[in-house]
């Protein structure tokens, strides 16, 4: 039976930063990101480049906001969308910080948490470990889909890269926001092929998780303020939810997934969503860490959603695999 | 518990779906604009040109109108809204060669650029001079059949 | 008038095709390349059987700006050139005819290249949000 790994040393969020596109900013958490560029360059003149300045100034950011130096951080998780993740080490190379690449399709943000709190178990005094991730709508849709002035209509399960980025510093502090459990996720064979429907192929391996979680008799959906899904968006969640009740699991009223948050779907034409590696990073720092950190929640799930697959992978119908991660993050 | 293939069963019937009938209309309203255009442009050809030159600077005026409307950033706009009324037209063939001309600009003219304009447009080509071909093989055929006896 | 109903004509049967494609699409998902290699195959299979023509006389434009008439064209080429001059219209003629369409669109793709940068797809308005405070 998987079960969570409790952390003896919990790591807390020493500091932590957010960044953002154009459209994300129009979105209902606009307001909250720590930075956003109008033009979708971030000051480079092409996307792939862009989403390298993306990752670089969310870091910097995060660094600034907590008054740390890059030789004080010790190692750093990064991870994106792009072939063979060439945003993060493009854009993250200059810090200097020692580098572990991750891909994990759009869970790698939790991933990138989950392992920086490992590498925080075994390491002593004030040890620093920095996870990055990003990703870039227009360097995601060259990559997977089509080149940006190709005309087409999408499906109403498509789900829109977000443009976004978020960077965390864990260490150790007296008191503060912590991650406390940790579980790596399943790969799930979901079946499908179509990626235009990711949401629905991310859900099992989401349910997958949340059922190993809540089968744990030390869990209780009623100790958490928030269950917290990546990128399922629309479709995915109405997925999760009904695959959930077949357990006899209702998280209906705690559920929120980040694809449904970062836009205003009635006035901006994303579909079912968003999706991306930036996406649950960029919610996460703007908008629950805040939370947690105001004591407004005291306990959420946080349980990034990825679909592993290539535009190869799909041309030869290899069916897509989802996988979801969980952390438990606290404030105490 | 569903297997996996179940599962893909059950997405494929209760995933939202794609409003047909709303999208089928208004395909036909811009795609019969967008020929209707074609027809006016053909009688105003006809005055200087032949009917098999008129019907080349058509197909032409669309292509280069659509290329442009591409550049500018319009024409994905338009495609949102009207599907495979651009899609069908010849304006689709041209915005599937323009577009990946235009983003692939930056990995060069010649390896970026030069391959990926043909993302779309080689199989379209591809297959449309093998058909003809294959058409023409049985056309011969039949002609030297009718020879012999 | 006789202009008038031609123009009519070419509206109704083009956007016919249309309305009839956009239905293949959205019921069965096919990719928008695929869709394209469909219709101009068709258009050779008509032109082959003889009803391009047919239609064409009719429709106009409403049957040649559809891709459909890449292929029909392609199909009245081939036969012309085979029926003149025999083999080698079999490897000259599909190409002969694809080549306005090819022509002009990788001409105006360069030039269109030249001229303008890729753009990120905008799907809301200007209106900004407030700035977060520095901090």
């Amino acid at each position: 039976m998987r079960k969570t790994k409790i952390l003896k040393n919990p790591p807390a969020f020493i500091s932590y930063a957010s960044a953002a596109g154009y459209e994300e900013h129009r979105g209902p958490l606009g307001c909250k990101f720590d930075f956003h560029d109008e033009t979708d360059l971030f000051g480079s003149d092409s996307w792939e480049k862009a989403e390298g300045e993306l990752a670089h100034t969310v870091l910097s950011l995060a660094l600034k906001k907590g008054g740390i130096s890059e030789q004080d951080v010790e190692v750093l998780f990064a991870g994106d969308l792009q072939n063979q993740c060439v945003a993060s080490s493009s854009g993250l190379y200059n810090f200097g910080i020692p580098y572990l690449g991750l891909y994990g399709a759009c869970s790698t943000c939790t991933e990138a948490l989950l392992l920086s709190s490992l590498y925080l178990e075994t390491s002593e005094g004030d040890t620093i470990a920095a996870a990055v991730t990003s990703s870039h709508y227009c360097a995601a849709e060259r990559q997977f889909r089509t080149p940006l002035e190709y005309g087409g209509q999408r499906t109403p399960t498509a789900q829109w890269t977000a443009t976004a980025a978020g960077a965390f510093l864990l260490g150790r502090k007296e008191s503060g926001v912590r991650i406390t459990e940790i579980m790596p996720g399943k790969m799930i064979d979901s079946g499908i092929c179509d990626a235009s429907n990711m949401g629905a192929a991310m859900a099992p391996a989401a349910a997958d998780s949340v059922f190993a979680l809540f089968s744990d008799e030390k869990h209780d959906i009623s100790s958490f303020d928030r269950i917290v899904t990546g990128d399922l968006g629309d479709t995915g969640s109405f997925f999760l939810h009904e695959l959930l009740s077949k357990d006899g699991i209702d998280i209906r009223d705690k559920h929120e997934d980040c694809g449904l948050l970062l836009y205003d779907r009635n006035a901006q034409d994303v579909h079912s969503g968003a999706s991306g590696c930036g996406c649950s990073a960029s919610v996460l720092a703007a908008h629950y860490l805040p939370m947690l950190e105001k004591r407004e929640l005291k306990k959420i799930l946080f349980m990034s959603t990825g679909a592993l697959m290539s535009p190869s992978s799909v041309q030869q119908r290899i069916p897509i695999f989802g996988i979801c991660p969980a952390v438990v993050i606290e404030s105490d | 518990m569903y297997s996996s293939k179940e599962y893909a069963e059950h997405v494929k019937k209760t995933s939202p779906r794609s409003p047909v009938l709303k999208n089928s209309v208004k395909a036909f309203f811009v795609g019969g604009a967008i020929c209707a255009l074609g027809q006016a442009l053909f009688f105003i050809y006809l005055n200087f040109a032949d009917e098999k030159e008129a019907q080349l600077f058509v197909t032409v005026t669309l292509i280069a109108a659509a290329a442009f409307l591409t550049g500018l950033g319009i024409f994905n706009k338009i495609a949102r809204f009207a599907g495979a009324g651009t899609l069908v037209p010849v304006t689709g063939f041209a915005n599937s060669v323009v577009s990946p001309a235009i983003d692939n600009k930056k990995e060069g003219f010649i390896l970026g650029l030069g391959p990926k304009i043909f993302t779309v447009a080689g199989p379209v080509i591809l297959y449309s001079v093998l058909s003809g071909a294959l058409y023409g093989i049985i056309l011969y055929a039949v002609e030297v059949f009718k020879k012999l006896s | 008038m006789e202009i008038f109903i031609k123009i009519a004509t070419a509206f109704l049967v083009g956007g016919a095709i249309c309305f009839a494609v956009q239905i293949v699409i959205d019921k069965t998902a096919l990719t928008p390349a695929r869709i394209l290699v469909f219709l101009v195959v068709g258009g050779v299979l008509l032109g082959a059987v003889g009803l391009y023509d047919k239609i064409y006389s009719f429709a106009g434009c409403g049957i040649s700006v559809p891709l459909i008439g890449f292929g029909g064209n392609i199909a009245k080429t081939v036969r012309e050139s085979v029926l003149s001059s025999g083999l080698s219209g079999i490897i000259t003629a599909p190409v002969t005819a694809a080549a306005g369409g090819i022509g002009a669109s990788l001409f105006f793709a360069f030039i269109n290249a030249l001229i303008f940068r890729g753009r990120p797809k905008r799907i809301s308005g200007k209106k900004k949000n407030p700035q977060p405070e520095s901090f």
